[in-house]
């Protein structure tokens, strides 16, 4: 009864309808939240105890001087740069010519979207092999142009080329549909009026289509970047457990994952955490301010 | 003319992008199904003389497959319907009820979606560990039996089935937990469904997690489990390619059946944020 003042007994209702949920994300989603924050400045943690005995800005100092942590911000930067703009261009591209066919574009858009269900660790494995220095695919083919073999996975130069072609692959289907739901929402009537006035196809494209079409660009571009920023499986399993050939694979969460399970510097991971909260949420606020601006709705 | 050689390239472009998306998957069953000479062979060769699938039993007798298996449907299924739960029910509460803190209660929630669960994983691990429970399928699944983002998409949904019917469930005598159940959840099943399948296809194919709060063997989901047997399958690409279409299938073959829920709950919940 959404016109109804709330009273003691709507509320106490509420909660029991609530309560299943409040008590799984308070638990796993909201304290945990706060207590990363507090775990950052834990310097002096005993994790069996759960006993902090000393507290202070130490952490962050830690990894703003560890040449680690510099490459992991720089990989991810990288990875973003590398894979968002290719893979809204390409997603783009794809979406507007399936816009443009009847004909099969039923059976093009499930190929596309395929890779989206695999599991990336599964999947890493067949590019694993698909990128092997001898016998793979890949330099098989470039074989035939007469490039000599590279080491994708082995060479620090490639490791990072090769872990952006598969993510690009593997991020394409998602977008597309996206895009293809917003061409879809675009009115007909916008392009027969371009039409009358004279508008060709490349003019319609750059007046009708990608102005309306910005909504949407600019929700596939922040998805990208905030799930770029996070990039692990793939980097895991692609490389076999290991970040890369020196570390050239190296992100901010890989290392978060590396300072917390395989050297239990809570402290640390903790503090590299709450690096990547703040990064995305700069991110996040630049694009709002930004589309505010640019984005046409 | 013109718009003739337009359609061409078209579908010139867009088979071309198909071949290279589908290479993979064709190229991951071709291996799966060679001799190992075979698999080194250059030129590669792409249908085998003699389809070996030897391999598939070969990778099931090297590592416990058939207990990753069981371990990922049993995770995936409970996480699921677990989640779907909690998920109606405070999805109802948040469309069809008033309360006290009703605004505050939401802003919190989609504050929170915007934080990396990845930076979550540390003070979870710790207290699952204070519960005793690393290592246990109740760290597989009991933080994941609520998500904030299914609420929001069942809460929009919800929203939008007309009031009247509620009233006329009213009329009728009908509790809230019976309209809830027996009216509100049947119409929105497209809704449930979408959410549904993505939630199984995100919990199937879930890493980090399990990898952090499991170390026993006869633990492991699918992937984790992938991801060991790289190591002990060493360059026998047949078995790995085998066990890697072993994973991957399940999922392919859910999205071949059930495609259209899947775009369309990507189409509502990806739209949103």
């Amino acid at each position: 009864m959404l016109n109804e003042k709330p009273t003691l007994k709507s509320t106490g209702k509420a909660f029991l309808y609530l309560l299943p949920m409040l008590l799984i994300t308070v638990t796993f989603n909201i304290y945990p939240i706060i207590k990363s924050f507090m775990m950052s400045f834990y310097t002096k943690y005993d994790f069996f105890t759960d006993k902090v005995s000393k507290i202070g800005w130490d952490n962050f100092t830690y990894i703003f001087n560890d040449p680690d942590f510099h490459i992991a911000v720089k990989n991810t930067l990288i990875f973003v740069v590398g894979v968002v703009p290719l893979t809204v261009i390409i997603s783009l591209v794809i979406a507007l010519l399936l816009n443009r066919i009847k004909w099969l574009s039923g059976l093009f858009r499930t190929v596309y979207f395929l890779p989206f269900v695999t599991s990336t660790v599964a999947i890493a494995q067949v590019w694993h092999w698909i990128y092997n220095s001898d016998y793979g695919l890949l330099n098989y083919f470039l074989s035939l142009f007469g490039v000599n073999p590279i080491s994708w996975l082995e060479s620090p130069k490639y490791a990072m080329l090769s872990l952006i072609i598969m993510s690009i692959w593997k991020n394409l289907g998602f977008n597309i549909v996206l895009f293809l739901v917003g061409l879809n929402n675009i009115n007909e009537r916008y392009y027969q009026a371009a039409k009358i006035d004279g508008a060709n196809s490349w003019h319609q494209f750059t007046n009708v289509t990608l102005p309306l079409l910005s909504p949407i660009t600019f929700l596939v571009t922040i998805n990208g970047v905030i799930g770029s920023f996070k990039a692990f499986d793939q980097i895991f399993a692609l490389f076999n457990g290991n970040p890369g050939p020196s570390k050239s694979a190296l992100t901010i969460v890989y290392y978060l994952y590396q300072k917390f399970y395989t050297e239990w510097k809570y402290g640390i991971a903790a503090a590299s955490g709450v690096v990547l909260f703040f990064m995305i949420l700069l991110v996040t606020v630049i694009q709002l301010s930004y589309s505010k601006k640019h984005v046409h709705y | 003319m013109k718009v003739k050689i337009a359609m061409v390239l078209r579908y010139v472009i867009l088979i071309l992008g198909g071949i290279i998306m589908l290479m993979p998957f064709l190229w991951m069953l071709s291996t799966s199904l060679k001799t190992q000479p075979e698999t080194v062979k250059i030129p590669p060769i792409w249908i085998p003389k003699q389809l070996q699938f030897s391999n598939y039993i070969d990778a099931f007798k090297a590592a416990p497959f058939a207990q990753y298996f069981l371990n990922s449907v049993f995770v995936t299924t409970v996480t699921t319907v677990g989640q779907l739960f909690t998920s109606i029910l405070a999805a109802f509460a948040f469309s069809r009820l008033n309360f006290y803190g009703k605004n505050i209660i939401f802003v919190i929630f989609l504050g929170t979606m915007m934080v990396p669960v990845e930076m979550l994983i540390i003070p979870n691990f710790v207290t699952l560990s204070k519960l005793h429970l690393v290592n246990t399928y109740a760290a597989l699944i009991v933080p994941w039996l609520a998500s904030f983002f299914t609420v929001f998409t069942l809460r929009q949904n919800f929203q939008s089935v007309p009031d009247q019917l509620y009233y006329a469930a009213k009329i009728d005598g009908a509790s809230d937990w019976h309209y809830l159940w027996h009216v509100l959840v049947p119409i929105s099943k497209s809704t449930i469904t979408a959410v549904t399948v993505l939630q199984v296809i995100g919990s199937w194919n879930s890493f980090m997690w399990p990898l952090i709060v499991t170390n026993s063997e006869n633990l492991r989901t699918l992937p984790v489990g992938l991801q060991a047997f790289t190591g002990d399958a060493g360059t026998n690409y047949a078995q790995l390619m085998a066990a890697s279409t072993f994973v991957i299938l399940p999922m392919v073959i859910l999205y071949l059946f059930l495609q259209k829920y899947i775009i369309a709950g990507i189409s509502k919940t990806g739209l949103k944020g």
